[in-house]
């Protein structure tokens, strides 16, 4: 049985949670609202109410599961070792089976499952954007209406040209060290294609071939964390049948929550589809985030030259906690001769975007990323890099509403920047 | 009168931003961190925003004849914010402001919401501590470690809570606000009523304003971890670390379960073959720091046991790592962690540890224990599983005679837990009937109609 079957999948799991409530110190929502069913404690015993029959799925109990970021900050510091993240999602899961999705992320979730109509609406998208957005500088636009974001919120264009169709399906360099499939998720295709130029430069400097499968689409974690699992089940599917079908010794992804989705999402989710379990699981084994592979290889940094530059590193969530990815991104960026690394005070903590939790709950969210933008200040770097494209988004949102001058990169990106033409 | 009254005449009071009433969100409020007790949604939480605020909640709860259940964080270990007759929850939470900080005097004053370690982040940059540290330090409030009177890992040296309270604002359950204590040093005027309503666990007045006495941060400490092949030999080690006049910062024991746990848990490198171990910091002058360092050394070999000193911060921190992965470990053993902390005079440490090993085999359960050896607070703590009712039974029965052993020791039944709910009925046990009458009196005394934390430490019955 698996958590997408709902909360009896997780009765250890709510048992084990001792109440000491060790969450509060780490919860950003909860440091914010100050209220107990805000921090995992409190969440998990609305669980065991809806498993005891105590509590009916009711639209409040939906709008106190969705307060959550899935940070992973209290399944870190949590001395039972509850795996929060398994109950929230499961409890989602069940809510979302008896009360629906509300409007709005239905009628994405739905978009993002059906990859070619997805793929369509999009780039029409791209094309009419500038009638609803205002175009602030490069890169920045903010919306001239009210049309489900906040006025005030700077976000990134849609790519003219996404990436997947800019460049060539398989990419081979002399004498290669290895090959890889390159998953390169929603963000990066539609949004910043230049994290995905940037990945392939970087790898065909260290002499890798890349693949960058046609059919690829969104990795359905989005729809997943809202709880429709049923949802996700087919995209789950065709990604495994596509990957489990490509020669390759890696599957390389640039951000945390879409490896996520391969690693530990699906698997639990085809666990008891026979044919599926085993490949997804043969699948997960094979993903690497781009700095965890380009370590292993192992990193060369006589590749990159930088100018004098003080650079801070914002650890994603689901990179960090959720796929293990800590050390890597830090000696890559600390190997680069002329790199300044200046840490953050609390470079764990979670930026506020938590995907479509910043779309729902955008003042929550925001008001959470003004603690990091502090952080960031407190550094003195000019740039931030992270590894996840999300958190590229609203880094860049909240530093441009500040009016502070320091610009983010994905870590990838920072790398091809610095490669020395050869 | 009803309750959809008073809580319209909070809302009128507080505005309905501070007045919660979603069943959801009362279900959250029903429980705070101790294993095995009722729990009881409230009718409503109300989160004031100041005294007068607090005020007005006193006064419509006596209006319409209902419990007030003040709640910090909801981290004590006692039951004492569980709202077992219903009523309202009042949350400190929003009074959280550091009020000032007075170098000159050494005092902080706080508001009750305030948690402990944000006051020891804030008193840090004069070179102040405040020392209490329970193991809630980064999430408990100051109000509710002042009402339950916390303790810590530094109590041999640094005392406990009330040795850090020098001042209050209350709120009485009449609706007037007092002040007892203050800045000076000396008071002895009238009776020591901070120390009355310090660990009073919420059942005399509700706290709204906490001065407390800062202390200058030590200039430098040194850490031991010692590893001992009889458990009476650690226990001598304590108490002969004692008598060589050294009074360590920080003395904790481990017992053999709970080492193996944490190593199979942790891996943080400890020696499983041992019986004990002891972790030791002293701290304050360098030079006195290296000689009391020296003479812990001594005692150790004279004990028969081994000794690791942490030569920088990075081996310091491992050393701690170890001392506080004793508790997450164990936790981790089985789902249901049951935490006492029944304790003796320093010199029976080693009496009650063979105590509670043999309570744990006669009733068949796994017990680890570990805690605060320097200053007699262990932490039995018992592993079970909160769905097998037989074993529950044994669980309860283990914890009677854990009490009876602490008492027939010369100990108490709490350390730094309180009362609450969880050890009310053993109250007679320690201080007999005509005890528990003089408690019974002070209550009826503040709070005739018993509205402040009813069912709690004492029944008005």
């Amino acid at each position: 049985m698996s958590i997408f079957d709902g909360l009896a999948a997780v009765e250890e799991e709510i048992l084990k949670c001792m109440k000491c409530g060790n969450c509060q110190a780490v919860c950003p929502l909860y440091q914010e609202s100050r209220r107990e069913p805000a921090v995992a404690r409190g969440k998990i015993r609305l669980a065991a109410a809806v498993l005891e029959g105590k509590l009916e799925p009711t639209d409040g109990l939906a709008e106190r599961f969705a307060l959550c970021l899935t940070c992973l900050a209290c399944v870190a510091s949590c001395p039972s070792g509850v795996k929060v993240d398994r109950i929230i999602l499961a409890a989602r899961t069940v809510l979302t089976q008896k009360k629906g999705l509300p409007f709005i992320k239905k009628t994405i979730f739905t978009g993002l499952s059906r990859p070619r109509l997805f793929d369509l609406g999009v780039k029409t998208a791209a094309r009419l954007q500038g009638l609803l957005f205002k175009n602030i500088e490069p890169g920045k636009m903010q919306p001239r209406f009210p049309i489900g974001l906040e006025l005030r919120r700077i976000v990134p264009p849609l790519a003219p040209v996404p990436f997947r169709d800019q460049v060539a399906e398989k990419h081979t360099v002399e004498r290669p060290v290895a090959t890889v499939a390159f998953f390169t998720g929603c963000m990066t295709n539609y949004l910043y294609p230049e994290i995905g130029q940037a990945t392939l430069r970087v790898l065909k400097a260290h002499g890798v071939d890349v693949i960058i499968p046609r059919l690829q689409h969104c990795c359905g974690a989005p729809i997943l964390y809202n709880g429709a699992a049923d949802m996700a089940l087919e995209m789950a599917r065709s990604h495994v049948d596509l990957f489990g079908g490509i020669q390759a010794d890696a599957i390389i992804t640039v951000c945390g929550t879409c490896g996520e989705a391969f690693k530990h999402l699906y698997p639990e989710l085809l666990e008891d589809i026979p044919r599926y379990s085993e490949r997804a699981r043969e699948v997960a084994a094979k993903i690497l985030d781009i700095t965890q592979f380009l370590h292993k290889l192992p990193f060369n940094p006589k590749l990159f030259r930088a100018p004098e530059l003080a650079v801070t590193y914002h650890q994603p969530c689901h990179l960090g906690r959720g796929l293990g990815v800590v050390q890597e991104p830090l000696f890559i960026i600390r190997s680069i001769p002329g790199v300044n690394y200046l840490p953050l005070k609390e470079p764990a903590r979670c930026c506020g975007n938590a995907g479509s939790f910043s779309l729902t709950h955008y003042d929550m969210s925001y008001q959470i990323l003004t603690r990091k933008l502090k952080d960031i200040e407190d550094t003195g770097a000019q740039l931030v890099v992270t590894g996840c494209p999300a958190c590229r988004m609203h880094l860049t949102d909240g530093l441009t509403q500040e009016q502070m001058p320091q610009k983010v990169v994905h870590t990838v990106e920072l790398l091809a920047r610095l490669l020395e033409e050869k | 009168m009803s309750v959809a009254q008073a809580i319209e005449a909070l809302r009128r009071e507080l505005g309905k931003n501070n007045v919660i009433t979603a069943t959801e969100d009362l279900f959250c409020y029903s429980y705070d961190a101790t294993a095995d007790l009722p729990e009881q949604t409230p009718d409503v939480v109300v989160t004031p925003e100041n005294v007068d605020q607090v005020v007005k909640v006193v006064k419509i709860a006596r209006q319409f004849r209902l419990p007030i259940y003040p709640r910090g964080s909801g981290t004590n270990l006692s039951g004492g914010t569980v709202p077992i007759k219903g009523g309202i929850v009042l949350s400190t939470l929003k009074m959280n402001r550091i009020l000032e900080i007075d170098p000159s005097n050494l005092t902080a004053t706080v508001q009750p919401g305030v948690i402990i370690q944000d006051l020891n982040n804030a008193v840090a940059p004069y070179g102040l501590i405040y020392p209490p540290d329970p193991g809630t330090v980064a999430t408990a409030t100051m109000g509710g470690s002042v009402a339950e009177c916390s303790g810590g890992l530094r109590g041999l040296k640094y005392g406990v809570t009330r040795h850090y309270v020098m001042g209050l604002e209350l709120v009485l359950a009449d609706g007037e606000v007092i002040r007892y204590g203050g800045k000076t040093v000396k008071n002895v005027t009238g009776y020591d009523l901070v120390r009355l309503f310090t660990g009073s666990e919420g059942t005399l007045g509700i706290i709204t304003e906490i001065i407390v006495r800062l202390i200058p941060a030590p200039q430098a400490r040194e850490t031991m971890l010692a590893g001992f092949s009889r458990l009476a030999d650690a226990g001598n080690a304590v108490a002969d670390i004692i008598g060589q006049k050294v009074i360590p910062a920080t003395l904790e024991i481990m017992d053999r379960v709970t080492v193996e746990t944490v190593e199979n848990f942790a891996h943080v490198g400890l020696p499983t073959d041992v019986e004990a171990i002891l972790l030791i910091e002293v701290d304050g002058i360098p030079e006195v720091v290296k000689s009391e360092a020296a003479a812990v050394r001594q005692v150790i070999a004279k004990n028969g046991g081994w000794v690791k000193t942490a030569e920088n911060d990075e081996e310091r921190e491992k050393l701690w790592s170890a001392r506080r992965a004793a508790l997450p470990a164990l936790a981790r053993r089985k789902p249901t962690t049951i935490l006492e902390d029944a304790t003796v005079p320093r010199s029976k440490i080693t009496d009650m540890l063979l105590a509670v090993e043999d309570i744990g085999k006669r009733y068949n359960l796994v017990i680890g224990t570990f805690g605060h050896a320097g200053d007699g607070n262990l932490h039995p703590t018992i592993l079970a599983d909160a769905r097998d009712e037989e074993e529950m039974e044994r669980v309860r029965a283990a914890v009677e005679e854990i009490f009876r052993a602490a008492l027939s020791l010369g100990g108490t039944l709490s350390g730094e837990h309180g009362i609450g709910i969880a050890k009310k009925q053993f109250l007679p046990w320690e201080m007999g009937n005509p005890g528990v009458q003089v408690l019974k009196k002070i209550k009826q005394a503040l709070d005739p109609d018993n509205l402040l934390n009813p069912g709690k430490m004492v029944d008005l019955t």
